[in-house]
């Protein structure tokens, strides 16, 4: 089947003769207005070469007055054209100068053909390799390379030749397969519309014939998607509103809403113009289901039989495109479709070099930087691997607090820890198991500086509740690094992971009925957050046992402080490393008082 | 050749998508209703994309008091049979000014009578998010704008610093400073808005057909005289001439052209025939180059 609008993304440089080409392809179509090619004609700017009488083409593409100061178009914009076959074409033009990587990824990040330009008597220069990437990592599907102002180099096959044979070295490197390098002249017309006579050793396609060729591969037409936009209702009536891509869903299919997994049969496919028996790529329909199942906006809708198991942590490609930097896990608002969840860069993997696909480690990424990242989202969501579907794998990021848009992201694949993984609900809870036991389950998070005293107080308040007949349990941060988290050292991830880990510990003790003492140094607040995060509302508390440095060091219990004295310690926190004092901690004990004054202030205050 | 039922369902389909966004992610959303044959599209689209339940929002126009009279009066056939909650809104400081397009000049006009009205339409109703009928094809600042457009504070549009707007999903989230101006006709040319009229059979207003009404000239413009404020200079007589309009807006400010298009179809062929770009007809556009560009920085539509 031919899609009846096939989208196309321009890119190059005003010097490679870009909006040229596009105005003669707008001209020679019959695309554009008399009046304004007539104005195309008579104005011209300020240092053009363009022959008095003749058409200045660049006119009619370039827009904003701030751009055409400067003489150069600096955002996207978006034109319509007839092609001669009867489809229709819209193209986005995007800038060609480095610095506007971000309205390139726009531009191309909807189209079906990309439209490179290369200047004949320059070849392929690193400008044109940034296309070509972007192009490929935004997954367009076919790209005409147009080897430009041939006209200028004699119209000779060789220079024609010596380019293709280098696009072919960068075509492969992309893993850009459906690909053509057109021999054109954008100033005389060749083999943009019209064949050109100039070049009788050129038998491939024109630009428009290659262009209005395109269709979209079927294979990706096979697993239908519906993302729920909003629920219709009205008397006697509810459906779900949406628009479905990459296939076709019939009345009577047994359908799956997601992440929730309900199950339910279309039952009616309604529109404005009557029921459908079907409803294909791109139709906005509503669709009845039978039962009707809680599906909200958000939701996506796909086949029982082949659907996307929703999940919460992705490998993706990243075009940053925001002006402050990403910064590691901050959280940011992820969008794709109706869907909206608010998402945490857990990983920067590493960032590419757009020119020569050179990987380099990265801490961050600025403005118009492309990364691989690992992204953990808050719920599952049902993202597809972008080469496989694009509309459902990819996605945005919106800063949460100017909302802009700062980030696209591409998804490569799901991370495995949380694929085909569903939490199975148990009827006996924390509460029932708990009550058993006569007690309230609780964890008590005790963090400090190495030396302050939790182990000391963590070991009374255990002997204390013990007596007392109570079910509870300590987990020292040395004790299980002698176990579960041997394999850690004392890095910030490091440390990070070694609370996530005593964190999902305590949580299932916790879970378990029992009151869960923690005994950890955890000196970063954001890693104490994520702790607090798993836990439902006042099942954690936070405890500072704060004590001055000098009397940790002086009480030196370990002998660390000595070794960090003497560096071979370097990591010690409140030393070599940052301790950061919590700000949301339930309660402050001061480190300096009797033990047991503190094991009687944890058991008023929050036992 | 007019647009396929294709390319017409194709777009179709991508503003039904558009609109339902807007419904389901706006707290308070408003269509900017003009009275023209894009609003017409317009509200045909809004009706389809919400069945079978009704437009869930409010329908706003901005009337300068110099609108021609039929547009009035569609005004309220349409408001009937879309059973619209229609709210028109002047701003009575430019009335009570006694501003009017013989006075002022043509952009000063426009800002006060259009411009500001609909700020203040807008600000009034606590509106977030604006829907109107804009297209890329009919102007060249048009042409660059994203279909979900952010206005920051003072409705101003800032297109040196637009939003990135990437596939089909698109950013609705907005600060309480801001406000959204949505476009949900970004795609379709002026040929596709007839072609459509004409395959779902869309009720426009008569002054789009082709009939004999009353005008004078100016310099090369054809201006109809609609009602009896119009100044006629010195002797001058109105003449009956067979006119139409391609595009609606105060009467006095919208230049007629000759035509003998009387139904849909004849509009189709002379849409395809005559190849001037649509806005010529308006006279304040040709004021300045990029005027439309000013204008929409100061929150035009």
């Amino acid at each position: 089947m031919l899609q009846p609008i096939i989208r196309l993304v321009t890119c190059g440089s005003v010097d490679d003769g870009k909006s040229t080409l596009i105005g003669r392809l707008l001209v020679e179509t019959d695309s554009v207005p008399h009046d304004t090619v007539a104005a195309a004609r008579n104005i011209r700017r300020t240092g053009s070469t363009v022959v008095a009488g003749e058409v200045d083409f660049s006119l009619l593409t370039d827009g904003l007055e701030a751009e055409r100061e400067q003489g150069i178009t600096i955002d996207v914009a978006y034109r319509s054209m007839s092609l001669l076959n009867g489809r229709r074409l819209i193209i986005a033009d995007a800038p060609g100068h480095e610095q506007y990587t971000r309205n390139m990824a726009v531009a191309a990040s909807r189209a079906d053909v990309a439209l490179v330009l290369v200047d004949a008597s320059r070849g392929i220069r690193t400008q044109t390799l940034r296309h070509l990437t972007i192009c490929s990592l935004m997954g367009v599907s076919r790209v005409a390379v147009v080897v430009n102002k041939l006209d200028a180099a004699g119209y000779s096959q060789s220079v024609y030749d010596g380019i293709v044979s280098e696009l072919l070295v960068a075509a492969n490197r992309l893993g850009i397969n459906d690909y053509q390098a057109i021999p054109v002249s954008a100033l005389a017309g060749d083999n943009v519309v019209v064949r050109s006579t100039n070049m009788p050793w050129y038998t491939g396609p024109t630009l428009l014939e290659y262009i209005q060729s395109w269709s979209k591969p079927e294979e990706l037409l096979t697993k239908p998607h519906m993302g729920v936009q909003l629920i219709a209702r009205a008397e006697n009536f509810r459906g779900v509103s949406g628009t479905i891509l990459n296939g076709t869903f019939v009345v009577g299919d047994e359908v799956v809403v997601l992440p929730s997994r309900r199950r339910a049969v279309i039952s009616e496919i309604i529109t404005y113009d009557g029921k459908l028996e079907r409803a294909g790529d791109s139709e906005a329909v509503t669709l009845v289901l039978e039962p009707e199942v809680d599906a909200t906006r958000g939701d996506s809708i796909e086949l029982a039989s082949n659907f996307t198991p929703p999940a919460d942590r992705f490998n993706a490609n990243i075009v940053w495109l925001g002006e402050t930097k990403l910064v590691h896990s901050r959280s940011y608002l992820l969008i794709s479709g109706s869907t909206q969840v608010p998402a945490i860069v857990s990983k920067i993997k590493y960032k590419f070099e757009i020119a020569t696909g050179d990987h380099e480690v990265a801490e961050e990424l600025s403005m118009n930087e492309i990364g691989v990242i690992e992204i953990a989202t808050d719920a599952p969501i049902a993202l597809t691997p972008y080469a496989e579907q694009r509309n459902t794998g990819c996605f945005i990021l919106v800063d949460r607090s100017t909302l802009n848009t700062v980030a696209a992201g591409m998804v490569n694949h799901v991370l495995r820890r949380s694929e085909n993984i569903t939490e199975h609900k148990y009827e006996i809870d924390a509460l029932a198991r708990a009550s058993q036991k006569s007690q309230r389950a609780k964890v008590i998070w005790l963090t400090g500086l190495s030396g302050s005293g939790k182990s000391t107080i963590a070991n009374e308040l255990e002997k204390t509740l013990f007596a007392s007949g109570m079910h509870c349990y300590v987990l020292d941060g040395d004790n299980l690094r002698m176990g579960i988290n041997k394999d850690l050292g004392f890095t910030r991830a490091d440390r990070a992971e070694n609370v996530r880990r005593v964190a999902e510990i305590a949580h299932l003790m916790s879970d378990a009925g029992l009151i869960v003492i923690v005994a950890l140094v955890s000196p970063f607040a954001s890693d104490r957050d994520s702790a607090r995060d798993i836990f439902e509302q006042g099942r954690f508390a936070e405890v500072w046992v704060k004590t001055p440095l000098e009397i940790c060091a002086e009480r030196d219990p370990k002998g660390l402080y000595k070794k960090a004295a003497d560096g071979t310690l370097p990591n010690l926190s409140g030393v070599g490393q940052e301790y950061e004092p919590p700000t949301k901690a339930e309660l402050v004990l001061n480190g300096t008082e009797l033990v047991s004054e503190n094991v009687r202030k944890i058991i008023e205050e929050l036992l | 050749m007019k647009s396929s039922s294709e390319i017409l369902k194709a777009l179709e389909n991508e503003s039904i998508e558009i609109l339902r966004e807007t419904a389901a992610a706006f707290r308070k959303p408003v269509l900017l209703y003009s009275i023209g044959k894009d609003s017409a599209v317009l509200l045909h689209l809004a009706m389809k994309a919400f069945h079978p339940a009704p437009i869930p929002f409010p329908v706003l126009h901005i009337d300068t008091t110099w609108k021609f009279k039929e547009m009035i009066s569609f005004r309220g056939e349409m408001a009937k049979k879309y059973n619209l909650n229609l709210l028109v809104h002047t701003n009575q400081d430019g009335v009570s000014q006694g501003v009017t397009p013989f006075n002022t000049g043509a952009s000063e006009y426009t800002r006060v009578m259009k411009t500001v009205a609909l700020r203040q339409a807008l600000d009034a109703n606590a509106f977030d998010a604006a829907i109107g009928g804009s297209r890329r094809d009919e102007e060249r600042s048009r042409a660059k704008e994203r279909i979900f457009s952010v206005r920051e504070s003072g409705h101003r549009w800032d297109p040196r610093n637009q939003r990135p707007e990437l596939w089909r999903t698109y950013n609705p989230k907005i600060t309480n400073e801001q406000s959204m101006r949505v476009f949900p006709l970004s795609d379709w040319t002026e040929l596709d808005i007839w072609s459509y009229i004409l395959e779902h059979d869309v009720p426009v207003n008569p002054l789009y057909f082709a009939k004999e009404r009353p005008v004078v000239f100016r310099g090369e413009q054809m201006i109809m005289v609609d009602d009896d404020r119009f100044p006629l200079i010195n002797g001058e007589k109105p003449v009956m001439k067979q006119i139409r309009f391609r595009t609606l807006g105060c009467y006095p400010l919208t230049a007629a052209v000759e035509s003998n298009a009387t139904t849909v179809t004849e509009i189709v062929e002379e849409v395809m025939n005559v190849k001037l770009s649509e806005r010529a007809t308006r006279l304040i556009d040709g004021e300045k180059e990029d005027s439309m560009e000013k204008k929409k920085t100061e929150g035009y539509f």
